[in-house]
């Protein structure tokens, strides 16, 4: 039977993955953005399997608000960086160092 | 008599010297002069009313606060006159000797540009002098004090393009600082012994003051009063120009004359020992200070003296006179004999007033010249001055019948008389200073008035006597010189004349003593005649006479002989010196210390900087963590996140 | 035992689509992979019975959200190499740390997990039940100003979005009604006093 361990097992599997894939691609803005998406689907899936082992659909409006907000993000997100690669022809975290003291 | 006439006599000079000062274009020279002679002259007027008013049997002494300045935790800050027979004396003197000073300026200051200014000044003086004698508490006194000074310092530097005269103006004004210094450690010491302020209250309370203990240095208990006492003459040293603090009034003689006259050597100078005769119920009370105060007069009176011989500006003789003089009275009131010193006060201000005037008149017809060995035969010049100064002179050196003999001979027999520790040492002083002065002041008389005339070639033949409003004073004071000594020395020093204001601890009322040998001053100058004391001062006169006039090469032989101690008189015992290369050297080498330890390394290296830089580096530490790198904020996240899992995985482990 | 066999396989792809996103060298591919990880995710949602959630986020992950990252890496040409640089420096840190985050969760999973429903199976959902329907009521019954909040932050992505990437070409013709409605008689008009000329 599949229990709620095994989202919640899945879940942290993946969050972790997130994690090291934001250690791993630490110079590129686009793929740290998927990684963000990577965290935040993670949570996503905690939230829907708890909202309907616990039989509270609430979880899954929270679910869905996090999916807006993510979506605002992204498009922000890109948005930035498309900016900032029209200026600088980089998107290299390391180059953006310029509010650096 | 309301407290509308002590008021009256205080603001008059004020006003005029407003007048005089704000207004000095407006009124003009004669407005200045005409202004402030007048406010003066209601004054000196009323005081004479005052001093009748007290002398009439059966007065009671004047106090009252007329004005509450503020008020703080209980003490009150106030304006008030404590008028009593003491008060009344020094009124009297102050405004009749300020009175003949705005007369004689008329014609001393005649052609400076800072006519109008100079009568404000003296006149504001005038003011602050009153408000000195005529204060009923502490706060009030130091008001009036500190007014004198303030007055004193701007008319040393009167003439304010000359290096020197602010040079003197400065020198006055920090050694007054010393002085004051003491001065208000006295005044506090006072308010927190007593909770008051009040002369009456305080004084009410002094017999509790000698009793009580105080350790200024761990371990050696010492009486408040004493401690009170010393602080306060500290202050009287500094005013009255005692040694070590006499150094400021020689070189004040860069002001105006009339200046040394009025402030120098008649009224502000002898504030010091007007004070510590008001303190007298203080003073009475300890041990230790009477026989401080009279070493140090007794000192000043012999040692100045000394230098006074050697000087050859006509003024500074006068001037280390003066101090000489000044010394007796502090000495007098070491020996408890205040009234002595006090009338010697009066008498003093009067010859010696007389003396500078007459130096002035002098120097100004020779065009400000004042080296006395420009001068000589003067005498048929200037015949009003040679008479007044020969009186002024007999009157300083104690010639029997005069002011001076009175005063003198009295406060030498009271230092004679006295018990107490040192009292033989200054005694000895005080009678060779005796002779010192006889010298010195004939010294003076017969090089300026006798003799050859060594005069520059331009000024031979155009030496005329000075105008009335000059010759008028030196007349008026000649004749206080000569008079007031005989009438008042038997209501003065031996009578009750000062009845309450001035009080004496019975194991050393000499005065009294004296006073039971008192016949009348014929008797006293009788007696006097067959004195020390006489004897002393023909034999200054004589040698005088001898080395000035009739043996000229004299003084020239004896100063190659002894050679070091001419240096070292003309050197002021280095005095000057001392001041400078240790004292100042020595404050400034302090102050510098402090500055460079303390302020800049401790205070802006270590504090203010120091605060400032270490900031700045733990800043800078801080700065490298927010390195600007996501991952670096993204790792510290979840280095965070796995401690924090951890320790919900272990906390009930 | 044939939704855990499902659960299983839908894992093992979720995992392995997932390291893909964060391994890939090439941005591209790392959104295709990521493409596969929604889906993935979609299906397992389905399996939970939250069907509306899940067709959501095929619509707005796959695609939006996706299409969007596509086009901006496709768009901005990113020199894939000099972006992957200390790949391989960093790789070993980072798996040892999710490697740390995963044990402790799984742990935590296991050891505090006592009193919660976790090791309960689903109980299935009654016929006739719709989850869009319990959505739809639990968001505009308690949830309706969390609601407008929302669809307030998306108005201001889009227009944030628009003004960060809008950019104003030289040589464009337009109207600046601002400017036209602040302009001044003084701007258009200068009164010029001349003297009347005469023939001589």
């Amino acid at each position: 039977m599949i229990t709620l361990t095994h989202y919640m097992a899945l879940s942290a599997l993946l969050f972790s993955i997130s994690v090291a894939g934001i250690f791993i691609n630490r110079k590129n803005v686009i793929l740290l953005l998927m990684c963000v998406e990577l965290l935040l689907l993670a949570v996503n899936f905690n939230f829907i399997a708890l909202s309907r082992f616990m039989g509270d659909a609430t979880g899954q409006v929270f679910v869905f608000f996090i999916l807006t907000v993510a979506a605002a993000e992204a498009a922000i997100g890109l948005a930035i960086m498309v900016v900032l690669f029209r200026t600088r022809r980089s998107i290299n975290v390391q180059e953006l160092d310029v509010l650096k003291g | 008599m309301g407290s509308n006439i002590y008021i009256a006599i205080v603001l008059c000079p004020l006003l005029a010297s407003l007048v005089a000062g704000l207004g000095g274009r407006l009124v003009g020279r004669s407005g200045a002069h005409a202004v402030t002679i007048a406010g003066v002259g209601v004054s000196f007027l009323l005081s004479l009313l005052v001093l009748r008013d007290q002398l009439a049997p059966g007065s009671e002494p004047f106090n009252e606060s007329v004005y509450t300045w503020l008020v703080t935790d209980g003490v009150r800050i106030q304006v008030g006159f404590l008028v009593d027979t003491l008060t009344a004396l020094m009124m009297v003197v102050v405004t009749f000797v300020s009175l003949m000073v705005h007369i004689y300026t008329i014609g001393y200051m005649h052609d400076d540009p800072g006519y109008q200014r100079f009568f404000s000044y003296i006149s504001l003086f005038t003011f602050a002098m009153l408000m000195l004698v005529m204060a009923n508490n502490f706060m009030q006194l130091f008001f009036g004090w500190e007014g004198v000074g303030l007055v004193s310092y701007l008319l040393i530097g009167f003439w304010y393009t000359r290096p020197t005269a602010i040079f003197a103006s400065l020198k006055a004004f920090m050694i007054n600082r010393i002085g004051d210094f003491g001065f208000i450690v006295g005044i506090a010491m006072v308010l927190a012994h007593t909770g008051s302020l009040d002369y009456q209250q305080v004084f009410a309370q002094s017999a509790a003051l000698g009793g009580m203990q105080i350790e200024v240095f761990a371990g050696m208990p010492w009486s408040v009063a004493t401690v009170t006492c010393l602080a306060l003459f500290v202050g009287a040293m500094a005013k009255s120009a005692q040694m070590p603090l006499h150094a400021w009034l020689p070189d004040s003689m860069e002001g105006p004359t009339p200046i040394s006259a009025l402030i120098h050597a008649a009224t502000m100078v002898t504030a010091g020992v007007f004070m510590v005769a008001r303190m007298s119920p203080l003073f009475e009370q300890s041990e230790t200070a009477p026989a401080v105060v009279m070493a140090i007069g007794a000192t000043t009176a012999l040692l100045t003296g000394f230098i006074g011989i050697v000087q050859n500006d006509i003024k500074r003789v006068v001037a280390y006179s003066t101090l000489s003089q000044l010394g007796y009275m502090t000495a007098a009131l070491g020996a408890s004999a205040y009234a002595a010193g006090i009338f010697h006060l009066m008498t003093h201000a009067f010859f010696k007033a007389l003396l500078f005037l007459a130096a002035g008149s002098v120097i100004v017809a020779l065009h400000h010249e004042q080296d006395m060995r420009k001068m000589g035969g003067l005498r048929h010049h200037m015949p009003i001055t040679y008479w007044t100064t020969l009186l002024g002179s007999l009157a300083l050196i104690g010639f029997p019948g005069f002011s001076g003999f009175f005063s003198k001979d009295a406060i030498i027999e009271a230092v004679g008389l006295s018990s107490i520790p040192g009292a033989g040492y200054a005694y000895l002083c005080l009678l060779i200073g005796v002779f010192v002065t006889a010298l010195y002041s004939f010294r003076m008389f017969f090089l300026v008035f006798h003799g050859e005339e060594r005069l520059d070639a331009e000024l031979r033949g155009h030496v005329r006597e000075s105008p009335l409003v000059i010759t008028l004073p030196l007349v008026l004071l000649a004749v206080a010189s000569v008079a007031s000594g005989w009438p008042f020395i038997e209501s003065v020093v031996f009578g009750g004349y000062f009845g309450g204001s001035i009080v004496v601890d019975p194991a050393h009322a000499v005065l009294d003593e004296l006073g039971r040998e008192f016949h009348g001053p014929g008797a006293f100058v009788l007696h006097g005649l067959l004195g020390m004391p006489l004897l002393l001062a023909a034999a200054g006169v004589a040698v005088a006479w001898y080395a000035y006039m009739k043996e000229p090469s004299l003084p020239g032989r004896v100063r190659r002989k002894a050679s070091v101690l001419y240096t070292l008189l003309v050197n002021k015992y280095y005095l000057d010196d001392l001041n400078e290369k240790v004292i100042v050297r020595g404050t400034r080498g302090v102050g510098t210390l402090l500055w460079r330890v303390g302020d800049m390394f401790l205070i802006d290296g270590a504090v203010v900087n120091g605060s400032a830089r270490v900031v700045d580096w733990v800043a800078g530490r801080m700065r490298r963590g927010q390195t600007g790198y996501l991952y670096h904020y993204a790792f510290a996240m979840v280095i965070g996140l796995s401690i924090l899992l951890g320790w919900i995985l272990f906390k009930r482990a | 035992m044939l939704t855990l066999a499902i659960f299983g396989m839908l894992a093992a792809v979720l995992v392995t689509a997932a390291t893909g996103v964060i391994v890939s060298r090439n941005p591209v591919h790392a959104a295709m992979w990521l493409v596969l990880t929604f889906a993935t995710s979609a299906v397992l949602w389905l399996l939970l019975e939250a069907e509306f959630l899940a067709i959501i986020l095929v619509l707005v992950y796959v695609g939006a959200v996706m299409v969007l990252f596509l086009f901006v890496v496709m768009m901005l040409d990113v020199n894939a190499t000099v972006a992957r640089e200390g790949f391989t420096r960093y790789a070993a840190l980072g798996s040892v740390i999710a490697a740390i985050v995963v044990g402790e969760l799984l742990a935590l999973l296991w050891l505090r997990s006592s009193g919660l429903p976790i090791t309960r199976p689903l109980a299935g959902m009654p016929d006739g039940h719709s989850n869009t329907r319990e959505i739809g009521l639990e968001l505009f019954g308690g949830h309706v100003f969390e609601f407008e909040l929302a669809a307030f932050l998306l108005l201001l992505a889009i227009v944030a979005a628009i003004m960060l990437t809008h950019r104003q070409r030289p040589g464009l013709k337009y109207q600046d009604v601002s400017a036209q409605v602040k302009v001044r008689r003084e701007d258009r008009v200068r009164l010029v006093k001349m003297a009347a000329e005469r023939d001589e």
